[in-house]
């Protein structure tokens, strides 16, 4: 048989093929199907536009309102109302709202409703998250959405790979954020277009499933259709004790082929930051370090994961925060928010002078809980730093990893962890 | 398809919070989001724009998140046509789901400015430039796509199938 990578490999069993080729339009089965408050609304309607009366599988649509919520207005509510119903009326196994709702990307993982091996659509871009768990993920729209809730598969085209080494041991103060920050720095904005990115290398072994998470989450941010990472031990670990179905492990053949292979030497990458307004424009958080800041947000399906809050937690505590800036802190799960709280993380924030968000996607999207008014500017754990993301189109947000953000938020401007801690 | 109106220039790598930003996606009524199409980056678009126009860009048109509220608002402000240098991903697979003509061409892209009369026919992907008296070709559209547009979109072509 042909090499093949471990993409290729994914799709191929869920095409039902032996092999594919890149470049090849394929039909392939999904084994779970997502949408969430933005997206869903539009996928019912044309659900039932078309006539459709069931979803393929009640196990395997999955929706989380999870954006604008809790409903921040009228409309919003509208929308989350239109899901609601339709869990209900459809019986859907996985519809989470209330006390139960988290960021989609990090709660889908640490349910184990995916599991490595799947083939995940979702009707949001950063469904490519969970690569991080030896997955094939990519994001799709509505349409397609309504498509796959109606007939369990979608049309796709086999993505060419790239495959990124990451070799050496990380600095003190760099995670998988760093990495994939990095990486967008020198290729782009579309420098993956199409393309589903691999990452491996000795650096991505040592990282844990939290880090991974957050790189693959930033794939899209490279134009990507999906990235991923092979899983090993430390997936295991993770999955075992979440999974709800079977999983399998798939890998990359050494001989597989890529359209392209970068290799990184881990110990020359520095803390980074992604100024405005596109996540190409990164920068070491030492360059950047004379700017000012009024918000800082560590959240998101980026990094609003334990691990995230941990070294926020270190690094504020007995800390106060600058004056005149807002640190919002959002747990990306019910579950994380409910351990940070039991390690005491809750009352470290507070006494800094943090806000404590439930969890949602909130100002992430410039949604709610979090909105910035003309001129002001942020540095965020999250994902993009697009015009007007944040609030007003003369806003502006810096991305950067949790530690920097905590740094950031002593010192009410850009700053290296280094400069808060001894 | 053919279709004759006036270009919107814009840059490279225009992303979907421009298309149409997040604070309106509380919605997806079509004539609500045309109302915002553009918005952050070029706030008199939606005021402005005519039936048959075409927006015309740089690279990387439509990158960001997959809101497919981004062609919807510009399929509902009377935009015929877009022509880039290239799409990001998810917005070129939504456009042909939900059929919005996109065509990928880096010469039209490079020498077409705002206001040019552009004409455009579908079918053989040519673009002419009437003001400037240039003619150009868009890069195929792949057959499997086109057959997804000759059935009306994703939605049709399933229902052709009888998978409903
Ligand atoms: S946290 Fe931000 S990037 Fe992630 S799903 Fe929510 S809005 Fe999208």
């Amino acid at each position: 048989m042909k090499p093949m990578t471990i993409t290729e490999k994914i799709l191929a069993r869920h095409a039902g093929a032996k092999e594919v080729t890149p470049g090849e339009l394929i039909n392939a089965k999904v084994d779970i199907a997502l949408g969430n408050d933005i997206t869903a609304p539009i996928a019912i309607s044309e659900f039932k536009r078309i006539g459709a009366k069931k979803v393929f599988n009640r196990n395997k649509v999955v929706l989380v309102p999870d954006h604008f919520t809790p409903n921040k207005d009228i409309k919003s509510a509208e929308q989350c109302k239109v899901l609601r119903e339709f869990a209900r009326e459809q019986k859907l196994t996985h519809y989470y709202e209330g006390g139960e709702v988290g960021v989609e990307h990090a709660l889908l993982p640490e349910r184990g409703v995916v599991v490595p091996g799947d083939l995940v659509i979702g009707a949001d871009s950063h469904t490519c998250t969970y690569g991080a768990l030896g997955a094939f993920s990519t994001g799709v729209g509505s349409t397609d959405l309504a498509a796959a809730m109606i007939t369990g598969e979608l049309w796709f085209k086999v993505p060419e790979s790239m495959k990124f080494v990451f070799n050496g041991r990380l600095r003190k103060w760099v995670s998988g954020k760093d990495l994939i920050l990095h990486i967008i720095g020198e290729i782009g904005v579309d420098g993956a277009l199409y393309r589903a990115m691999e990452f491996t290398g000795r650096a991505i072994d040592n990282l844990s499933m939290d880090s991974r998470l957050s790189m693959c989450n930033m794939a899209i941010e490279a134009g990507a259709k999906s990235g991923i990472i092979a899983p090993d031990a430390a997936t295991k670990a993770y999955v075992t004790k979440r999974a709800e179905r079977p999983f399998k492990f798939y890998a990359s053949d050494e001989d597989a082929v890529y359209s392209e292979i970068r290799e990184y030497d881990c110990s020359q990458i520095e803390p980074k930051v992604a100024c405005p307004h596109l996540p190409e424009n990164t920068k070491n958080v030492s360059e950047v370090k004379n700017i000012s800041i009024d918000q800082v947000v560590i959240g998101s399906c980026t990094n609003g994961r334990l691990e995230d809050l941990e070294i926020a937690a270190k690094i504020l505590r007995g800390k106060k925060i600058a004056k005149y800036l807002r640190l919002i802190i959002i747990p990306a799960t019910p579950f994380i928010y409910n351990e940070a709280m039991k390690k005491g993380w809750f009352d470290i924030f507070l006494k800094a002078g943090a806000i404590i968000s439930p969890p949602t996607c909130g100002p992430c999207l410039g949604g709610h809980m979090g909105i910035l008014a003309a001129g002001e500017r942020a540095l965020a754990t999250t994902n993009r730093n697009f015009v007007g993301r944040m609030g007003d189109v003369k806003s502006e947000v810096y991305l950067a990893n949790p530690a920097v953000a905590a740094a950031t938020a002593i010192k009410g401007r850009i700053a290296h962890p280094d400069e808060v801690t001894k | 398809m053919k279709f004759n109106g006036k270009a919107w220039k814009f840059g490279a790598d225009i992303d979907t919070d421009r298309i149409i930003p997040a604070r309106y996606l509380n919605t997806s009524d079509p004539k609500e989001l045309a109302k915002h199409c553009m918005e952050d980056a070029d706030p008199t678009f939606a005021s402005r724009v005519q039936a048959g126009d075409v927006i015309v860009a740089d690279k990387n048109f439509g990158c960001g998140s997959s809101r497919e509220h981004a062609p919807i608002a510009i399929k509902a402000s009377g935009v015929a046509c877009v022509i880039a240098k290239s799409f990001a991903r998810i917005f070129y697979r939504n456009s042909f789901n939900m059929g919005l003509p996109i065509l990928e061409c880096e010469e039209a892209a490079d020498s077409t400015e705002s206001g040019d009369v552009i004409e455009v026919d579908m079918s053989t992907g040519e673009i002419v430039n009437v003001t400037k008296g240039k003619r150009f070709k868009a890069r195929p559209i792949p057959p499997f796509m086109q057959e997804l547009i000759a059935a009306g979109g994703l939605m049709e072509s399933i229902r052709k199938k009888g998978a409903v």
